[in-house]
């Protein structure tokens, strides 16, 4: 089921399907967020701030930006 | 050892660049170093060993831009700001990659437990063709965790020497001198050969082509060449991440990844329901520290005994040797009530009446006494008077801003390196959208509780000059500083509990109309929040006293001159008369307008000397609890001190910066009207 990152649950896996063009795509992608990588949400604040984690790294996505990322349950 | 500090304002964008470049070619051929890593992977330390110098280690992104170079034996040795990547997003990257280019040999810092991000700069920087060597860092860390990393098998894909390290205990730091001999050119696929190709003909250097070709437009701009496309910078990075992933698969083993106390606490605090609370806790110790341990005792040592009783008092009675000048002694009970007071009148200054001057000094010798001098020499007023530029800006700028700004700074320090900063960044982020700005506008927000100086210098971290000016706004109309929420209490505990409601009430919703009518109608969009959360941990406590420091003291260096500025704008300004005008237009408006007595309307204007005066002033008239409402909500609105003022049309230009500050005068004095007609 395709879906934006401000929607993903807390705790689990998810599969970043899309990410928004421009600037901000390549700094995810340096950070290590690649379309088709497999990312643990970790926390998902009311409001739709997300916090994802991959292998150790924390990563904090504010609202605006994670609800251009869609993604895969 | 020779080394040089420049720390880079980025409302300007051409001079950092400018600043850089002369560093740069200061430096002779062949022997640059330079250390290059992502943030928080100890960087800094790797400098400090080599260059024996200590450089401000940051742990939230983005805290400082400054590039700090020393000397290892022949070599010279460059620091650069943390960055994810070589490019230019932001100005550290611009500052960062600038150094990077100019290098001869790079020295990678790695932080071991995150191989995935970090190796990302590493591959960029070996395919640009630089002589490498990695520094994989935390080592200790790693085996603690039961992880392995298969160092000789990352040295052979990576085609470089990896060295293990740990910057805490220094372990591997033996081998500094080994790794900047054997620096070498790492494994670059024949694939991105071929696409250099075309662009390294008409550049020269592999590095340069290959920035160009990822789309930086002003390296492109510097070979009269078009940068490349950001389809063509998308493919090479995801070829890069694809390698990495690759790199890392294969070198790195088991994760068993325990529930520890500070990941939980990491959790904990991003979440509100968990990281309210937490954030009330680190609030009242913050307060309890500065509000009532600094602010209260410290300070009032400082700034009464050592400023205005020591040093003003010898600089004053020194100056009044030699020119007119009348004094009064009060002498004081234990309360600082005032018991009784002598006069004492100099027509041909102190030296000039030998005995009455050593009674003069016999009596006001004894603890318990205050001293006043009244100057008859406008000029020598001046300087030396209450508002002296020498006698005022100093006591205020050593014995009040200093211990002030430095217990703000260690606070920051501690936040910062405990990771709890970017965590409260990411709590409050969806609420600071509402005000157009992300998480990350916390840290100039909260410094404005300490200065507005200060904090409005801090503004040039956010993403964009939307936020910039958002923020500045915020800082100059609603914030107030320490100084003035001093006074602000004193007076409000004696007011009672409604009007500190209606005095609450009424600046939040300036704050939120003024921020939501700048963000709908300022143009652009803000950044959103996308920032790596370091893990928590507890801080060392040598970092934070050198980070304190060295903040303090580039504040001190930047700030200082303007508050000089601003007193000696004033004195002109009282010298020439134009304070009294001043104070003759606003009187109407505050009798009138804001129903307070005409006295309150001297306690505005010396507002703009320092915020605190003006609050102070009031202490001396009898005021309704309302009136104390609409005085204070009036101060708070006002204009801000003249230093931040100054510092605001640096910021923010001219134009902008006086809108600010013309918008100030309106609103207080609209606001407190309001409440002033609606209460009393």
């Amino acid at each position: 089921m395709n879906n934006t990152l401000d929607k993903a649950k807390k705790g689990t896996y998810i599969t970043v399907r899309s990410l928004p063009q421009g600037l901000l795509k390549v700094q995810l992608i340096r950070l290590g967020i690649t379309e088709g990588s497999k990312v643990y949400c970790l926390e998902r604040l009311p409001g739709g701030t997300v916090v994802l984690q991959k292998s150790r790294q924390e990563i904090a996505i504010g609202y605006d930006l994670a609800k251009k990322i869609t993604i895969e349950n | 050892m020779k080394s040089d500090t420049i720390i880079n304002k980025s409302h300007n964008d051409c001079h950092p660049h400018l600043l850089v470049k002369e560093v740069l070619s200061s430096a002779s051929g062949g022997n640059k170093v330079v250390l290059a890593g992502n943030p928080n992977v100890g960087k800094s330390l790797f400098f400090n060993y080599l260059s024996g110098m200590y450089v401000d280690v940051s742990n939230f992104p983005g805290t400082t831009i400054s590039i700090t170079k020393g000397t290892y034996k022949d070599y010279e040795i460059f620091d650069t700001p943390g960055v994810y990547g070589v490019s230019s997003f932001n100005d550290e990257e611009k500052v960062a990659r600038d150094i990077i280019l100019s290098g001869d040999i790079v020295l990678n810092v790695v932080n071991a437990l995150h191989l995935e991000r970090d190796l990302f700069l590493t591959m960029q920087l070996i395919e640009m063709g630089k002589k490498v060597t990695v520094f994989l860092n935390f080592s200790d860390e790693v085996k603690k965790r039961k992880l392995k990393i298969d160092t000789k098998r990352l040295s052979e894909l990576l085609g470089v020497e990896v060295i293990e390290t740990s910057a805490v205990t220094r372990s591997g730091f033996d081998k500094l001198e080994y790794a900047i001999q054997n620096a070498r050119e790492g494994n670059q696929s024949p694939e991105l050969h071929h696409l250099l190709h075309n662009t390294l003909n008409r550049v020269g250097t592999q590095a340069e082509a290959l920035i160009i070709l990822e789309g930086d437009e002003i390296i492109a701009e510097k070979h009269g060449i078009e940068p490349g496309t950001a389809d063509q910078r998308e493919a090479i990075y995801i070829n890069r991440r694809n390698t990495v992933n690759e790199i890392v698969s294969e070198v790195e083993f088991e994760d068993s990844r325990k529930g520890e106390f500070f990941n939980k606490l990491g959790r904990l605090s991003v979440n509100p329901v968990t990281g309210l609370p937490i954030l009330a806790f680190v609030l009242v110790l913050v307060y309890f520290f500065i509000g009532d341990f600094i602010s209260q005792r410290v300070v009032k040592y400082t700034e009464t005994t050592l400023g205005k009783g020591e040093f003003e008092y010898h600089v004053k009675s020194f100056v009044g040797k030699f020119t007119p000048v009348d004094i009064k002694v009060d002498f004081q009970d234990d309360n600082g009530n005032t018991v009784s007071t002598k006069d004492f009148s100099f027509p041909q200054g102190l030296n000039n009446d030998i005995q009455k001057a050593s009674e003069f000094k016999r009596v006001s010798a004894p603890h318990g006494t205050s001293t006043s001098f009244e100057f008859k020499n406008p000029f020598v007023k001046l300087f030396f008077g209450e508002f002296g530029i020498i006698t005022m800006t100093i006591t205020y700028l050593l014995f009040l801003l200093l211990p002030l700004v430095a217990a703000f700074y260690f606070v920051m320090a501690l936040l910062e390196d405990s990771g709890y900063l970017p965590r409260l960044a990411t709590m409050l982020d969806r609420s600071l959208n509402k005000l157009g700005l992300n998480g990350r506008a916390v840290i100039p927000l909260i410094l404005g509780f300490g200065c507005v100086t200060m904090a409005t210098i801090t503004t040039r971290l956010l993403g964009t000059e939307r936020e910039k000016t958002i923020v500045t706004a915020i800082l100059q109309f609603v914030i107030p500083c320490s100084a003035q929420l001093a006074v602000i209490a004193v007076l409000m505990s004696m007011a009672g509990a409604v009007p500190f409601t209606i005095y609450v009430v009424t600046i939040l919703t300036v704050l939120i109309v003024l921020s939501t009518l700048l963000n709908r109608f300022l143009p652009g969009e803000s950044s959103p929040l996308l920032i790596d959360l370091p893990s928590m941990k507890l801080p060392r406590l040598d970092n934070i006293f050198k980070k304190m420091f060295y903040r303090t003291y580039g504040f001190m260096k930047e700030a200082s001159f303007w508050f000089f500025v601003g007193a000696l704008g004033v004195g002109i300004m009282e010298l020439t008369g134009l304070l009294t005008v001043w104070q003759n237009i606003l009187e109407p408006f505050t009798t009138l307008w804001l129903k307070l007595p005409k006295e309150a309307a001297n306690a505005f204007v010396m507002g703009m000397v320092r915020r605190d005066f003006g609050a102070a002033g009031l202490f001396h008239l009898t005021l309704s609890p309302m009136q104390i409402t609409v005085a204070i909500t009036t101060i708070t609105l006002f204009v801000p001190c003249i230093a931040s003022f100054v510092i605001m049309l640096k910021e923010r230009g001219w134009k902008q910066g006086l809108i600010i500050w013309s918008g100030t005068w309106v609103f207080a004095f609209l606001i407190g009207g309001i409440i002033s007609q609606i209460f009393i």
